[in-house]
């Protein structure tokens, strides 16, 4: 593809502070040509490519690493768009995302024999507009960028059409989704109203941006239609991070939808959520701290109980991830609770990314175990570590960083949200998560204890136990990056240090 | 920097690294890994020594060094070092580690090259708890060393060992978060300008400017809690024993006597010099736990018919004396419950190893199923009665200073002076477990069972393997029990000073010498 003429062309404008995100979503467009004209082995050509282009999208940042990390804000399609450090480092997380999401749905796709190009497609949509989204200061292009993404879950969530949960899944997440659409589209129009209507002190004319939006709050901080519009906004981005009480989706699509879909929610969509509600608690809601602050703490306390609680009745794996993921969004919570006071973007951040390693490494494993995708049980991960080693290690590193067990990453990023959490007294909040991660030691090393430890049986003739075979024809390049995945979980619960400087 | 100080940071990287060698090595070869087993559980113990020769009275932490993990911008840098009391517990467990290690070796274990990597992790482990003065560090090592023990219980333990490695999954978990939560309520509410784990640096710090007196009485009720679950005080000790019977032995070895005194450690080390008020606040409750432990336990321990599980007990119980020497706030106290921790460490490991000694020889841990095993290994007799003589604290053993310290302490606080009786009755109680213990392995005469095993099997002596390790830990105990200095001058040294003290006021010479020397050329005589 011919960069330097999109370059020229972006040399007038603007454009090039988005070059990343306009590669990745016309790659995702001309995928779906080369389907045409691709011979022979279309499938591998085709993840070949999109893989390739994320890789060398990625590269582009880390190349350009002192723009990304320039300290100043810039503003950009009549301040639209904001950028600065924050959102280049949440634009790699999504990229990183999708890579790891493209490689996953190699090996899913292969297995369940289903075409493969609107696949690749659409999560480069996806990924384009998420990032988009989290550099947005405006409410209309979060709601676009938010519904494009969104309506590209809808069609991957259902992508398993010869299996009925899949289906099913889709459904549901339309609907929900749907419906928290509308709230979210409710919530941006009472702003909109409130703020735009003359008779209000320090009333916008263009009061959907971020700024001005930000102003009249602080001037009108009493008024319960505006406060109505904040809740409704938060509450629709809670459907989108699956917090209690917009969480009541979570087990049926996780467990119906794709296994790398379910990554791709339980990751990217989860973290987009965030990093625009971090953007907005520091922008323009800061002044509403009195009003936020106790509706979010219970948010942080229901998501966190339910969510472990949840979690330690299921067998089926999928449902325990999406369970256990409602957990630590609770967890995160309490960052943003927090981030009223003091400076959490980058804890925030930290999470999610010992977040992504660890649940990629998790959902790696379960896409190269499973035979059928949406039946994956604790049954079917016994003696893993003792027929396959490498897949055992692989889940083992990945469970005990959501676990958060010392020397793992998840441990040094729940260390550093509690120091955050106490630092600014929410003792409550703390001890509620102190309990959810003993609880939830429950489920992720009943886990690891389905994969590493022997079972004693009484073998009889009735009662055979046939050993599984998981032999699995990894391809070189998946077990490098599964491999390279988890031993970042460890590097990084040892060393910090590459993140000095610009993460802290 | 000195050259001898590099041993430290090495003493926590070559186990680990020697474990992921073994890991990494062929079934075959067997030279290979066993030269890197011998070499992952000797150099942390050939360091130790060093360590322990080059120790330097005149300066308070010695072979200071500090690593930048990037983690230093929240306070928190590995900084490794040892005082007084952290050099005998890290020589305690260079010395229980090689012991376990070498046992390890010779015990056949299935996927014998795992087992020992799981060791050699935890032995890794151990050293970091033990030397380090970052307290986030000294936490971070302490979960290193422990979940290899809920994988070894999970694999290698016997029938219901999935449940019990589970639930003492769970319940340590428990354990080390909440004093992770009270680690950092002390380290936000410092005051310090930068916030720091460092523990020389809180400790300058606070000792200038104490935290509220409530605040501090909070923290420690925290951490008395957390610390608590770890070192399995009374009614927090409910994983303890099914643990340490459904463990391995080696990792039980490790545990019970290396690991299990990192609450301990913690609470003498670091909290109760941090927050003195605190401790005076819960000296006396924490006094009825620790009798609680000795009475309670002690009596559960007498009831125990299985062998291992009544090791398993007593080792619990035998913590109510340690926490008895930190509840009587004075110096011989404290300092009397670091030398029974460092006595407990060996002779509890010495009795797992040879309590499992006893079952490749009798294949069972029901002591109704012995009896008159003496005739047959009169060396495994005598090797387990010097244990259990050991463990009841008699004199000659490290154990006897340690509790014999304890008890000058709580009578030298008058508020609890009167635990001392019940304490004192503990160690009738634990003659009687001990003693019976004996003679029902030992002596008399063998039971219809184990009569049918002897004659369906030869039943040997100890094996050389078998007895080095335990040749190794029976030296030590003794080496400490006729020269207590040899532990005791290290503690004295930095048990000081740190505590609301009533006994010493105006005493020049630190208490704990004053008595140990003089008890010392008294059992000299």
């Amino acid at each position: 593809m011919n960069i330097q003429f999109l370059k020229e062309l972006a040399a007038t404008n603007q454009w090039h502070w988005i070059l990343p995100e306009i590669i990745l979503a016309l790659l995702g467009v001309s995928v779906l040509l080369m389907d045409l004209f691709f011979r022979g082995d279309k499938d591998k050509k085709i993840a070949i490519v999109s893989i390739g282009a994320q890789f060398l999208v990625l590269f582009y940042f880390i190349n350009n690493f002192s723009f990304m990390n320039s300290p100043d804000t810039v503003y950009a399609f009549s301040d639209m768009l904001k950028q600065n450090a924050f959102g280049n480092w949440c634009r790699v997380f999504f990229i990183i995302c999708s890579i790891l999401v493209s490689s996953l749905g190699v090996l899913y796709l292969k297995k369940n024999k289903l075409p493969s190009t609107e696949f690749y497609s659409l999560v480069l949509i996806a990924t384009a507009s998420l990032m988009i989204m989290v550099q947005s200061s405006h409410l209309l292009l979060l709601f676009i960028t938010l519904e494009t993404a969104t309506v590209a879950f809808y069609v991957l969530i259902s992508y398993g059409r010869n299996s009925s949960l899949s289906l099913e899944a889709g459904l549901k997440y339309l609907i929900l989704g749907g419906t928290s659409s509308a709230i979210l589209m409710l919530g941006i129009v009472l702003l909109y109203g409130v703020a735009g209507n003359p008779s209000m002190t320090g009333y916008s004319t263009d009061s959907m941006n971020f700024k001005e939006l930000g102003h009249f709050i602080s001037l009108n901080q009493g008024s319960s239609l505006l406060i109505a519009g904040v809740l409704l906004v938060i509450a629709g981005f809670c459907f989108k991070i699956a917090v209690v009480p917009f969480q009541i989706w979570v087990p049926d699509v996780y467990q119906g939808a794709p296994t790398p879909i379910a990554a791709f929610l339980g990751v990217a969509s989860k973290a987009s959520g965030f990093f625009v509600l971090i953007n907005l608690l520091t922008g323009p809601f800061v002044h509403l701290k009195e009003i936020l602050v106790p509706f979010l703490s219970v948010i942080a306390i229901g998501s966190i109980l339910f969510g472990n609680i949840a979690a330690v009745t299921q067998r089926n794996v999928k449902r325990l991830m999406g369970l256990s993921g409602v957990a630590h969004a609770g967890y995160l919570m309490i960052g943003l609770v927090a981030s009223f006071s003091v400076e959490t973007h980058y804890i925030i951040y930290f999470y999610l990314l010992t977040y992504l390693l660890a649940s990629f490494s998790v959902f790696g494993v379960m896409c190269s175990v499973s035979e059928l995708d949406a039946r994956q049980e604790l049954e079917d991960y016994e003696d893993l570590a003792k027929s396959n080693t490498f897949l055992g290690f692989i889940l083992i590193v990945g469970l005990g960083s959501l676990a958060g067990i010392p020397p793992l990453a998840g441990f040094i990023a729940k260390l550093l949200l509690f120091i955050t959490a106490i630092k600014v007294k929410l003792y409550l909040l703390v001890a509620v998560a102190v309990i959810g991660v003993v609880i939830s030691i429950y489920y992720y090393f009943g886990w690891i204890r389905e994969a590493t430890f022997r079972i004693f049986r009484i073998e009889d003739e009735n009662n055979k136990h046939v050993s599984k075979d998981y032999e699995s024809d990894l391809s070189a390049y998946h077990k490098i990056l599964f491999g390279f995945v988890a031993i970042l979980s460890i590097v990084f619960g040892l060393f910090q240090t590459v993140f000095r400087g610009f993460i802290w | 920097m000195k050259n001898v100080d590099l041993l430290l940071p090495l003493s926590i990287i070559i186990p680990a690294l020697a474990g992921i060698f073994i890991l990494l090595s062929k079934k075959e070869s067997q030279g290979f890994w066993k030269s890197f087993t011998y070499i992952g559980f000797g150099f942390p113990l050939f360091s130790a020594i060093v360590l322990y020769s080059q120790f330097d009275e005149t300066i308070h932490y010695n072979f200071k060094m500090k690593f930048l993990t990037g983690l230093e911008d929240f306070g928190i840098t590995l900084h490794l070092g040892l005082n007084g009391i952290s050099m005998p517990l890290f020589l305690m467990a260079g010395i229980v580690g090689f012991a376990s290690g070498i046992y390890a070796l010779q015990a056949k274990a299935e996927r014998i090259r795992l087992y020992l990597f799981l060791l050699l992790i935890m032995q890794s482990g151990l050293m970091g708890v033990f030397s380090s003065i970052d307290i986030f560090f000294f936490y971070f090592f302490h979960e290193f060393a422990l979940i290899p023990t809920f994988v070894m219980i999970g694999i290698w333990g016997g029938v219901g060992s999935r449940s019990t490695a589970m639930e003492m999954a769970i319940y340590l978990t428990l354990g080390a978060l909440a004093s992770l939560v009270g680690l950092l309520v002390i380290y936000t509410n410092s005051g310090m300008i930068n916030h720091s784990f460092d523990f020389i640096a809180l400790s300058h710090h606070l000792s200038n400017t104490p935290l509220e007196t409530v605040l501090q009485q909070n923290i420690y009720g925290i951490l008395l809690f957390g610390f608590g679950i770890l070192v399995s005080l009374f009614p927090f000790h409910s994983w303890a024993p099914k643990s340490y019977s459904a463990a391995p032995t080696a990792a039980a070895m490790l545990h019970a006597g290396v690991l299990k005194k990192f609450g301990l450690y913690g609470i003498i080390q670091l909290i109760s010099p941090l927050l003195p008020e605190g401790a005076a606040h819960w000296a006396t409750i924490l006094g009825w736990l620790a009798l609680g432990n000795i009475v309670v336990i002690g009596l559960a321990t007498i009831s125990q018919t299985d062998l291992k599980q009544m090791v398993s007990y007593s080792s619990v119980m035998h913590m109510g004396y340690a926490f008895l020497g930190i509840a009587s706030l004075n110096s011989i106290g404290t300092g009397g419950a670091v030398m029974l921790m460092f006595g407990h460490g060996l002779s509890v490991a010495l009795l797992f190893l040879l309590t499992t000694c006893i079952y490749h020889r009798t294949d069972t841990f029901d002591m109704a199923d012995m009896g008159g095993l003496a005739s047959k290994a009169p060396v495994l007799s005598a090797f387990f009665i010097t244990a259990t003589m050991a463990g009841i604290g008699l004199p000659g053993f490290a154990n006897f200073w340690g509790e014999f310290a304890v008890f000058i302490g709580i009578w030298g606080n008058e508020s609890i002076q009167w635990m001392l009786y019940p304490a004192a009755l503990g160690i009738v109680i634990s003659a009687i477990y001990g003693l019976r213990a004996v003679a029902k392995v030992f002596y008399g005469q063998p039971s219809v069972n184990f009569q049918k095993h002897m004659e369906a099997n030869t039943v040997r002596d100890l094996t050389t393997s078998e007895k080095i390790p335990a040749l190794i830990l029976i030296f030590s105990l003794l080496l400490a029990g006729f020269y207590p200095g040899f532990v005791s001058n290290l503690i004295n040294r930095d048990i000081d000073g740190f505590k609301p003290d009533k006994i010493v006021e105006g005493i020049e010479q630190p208490a704990t010498s004053i008595y140990l020397s003089h008890m010392e050329s008294k059992n000299g005589q």
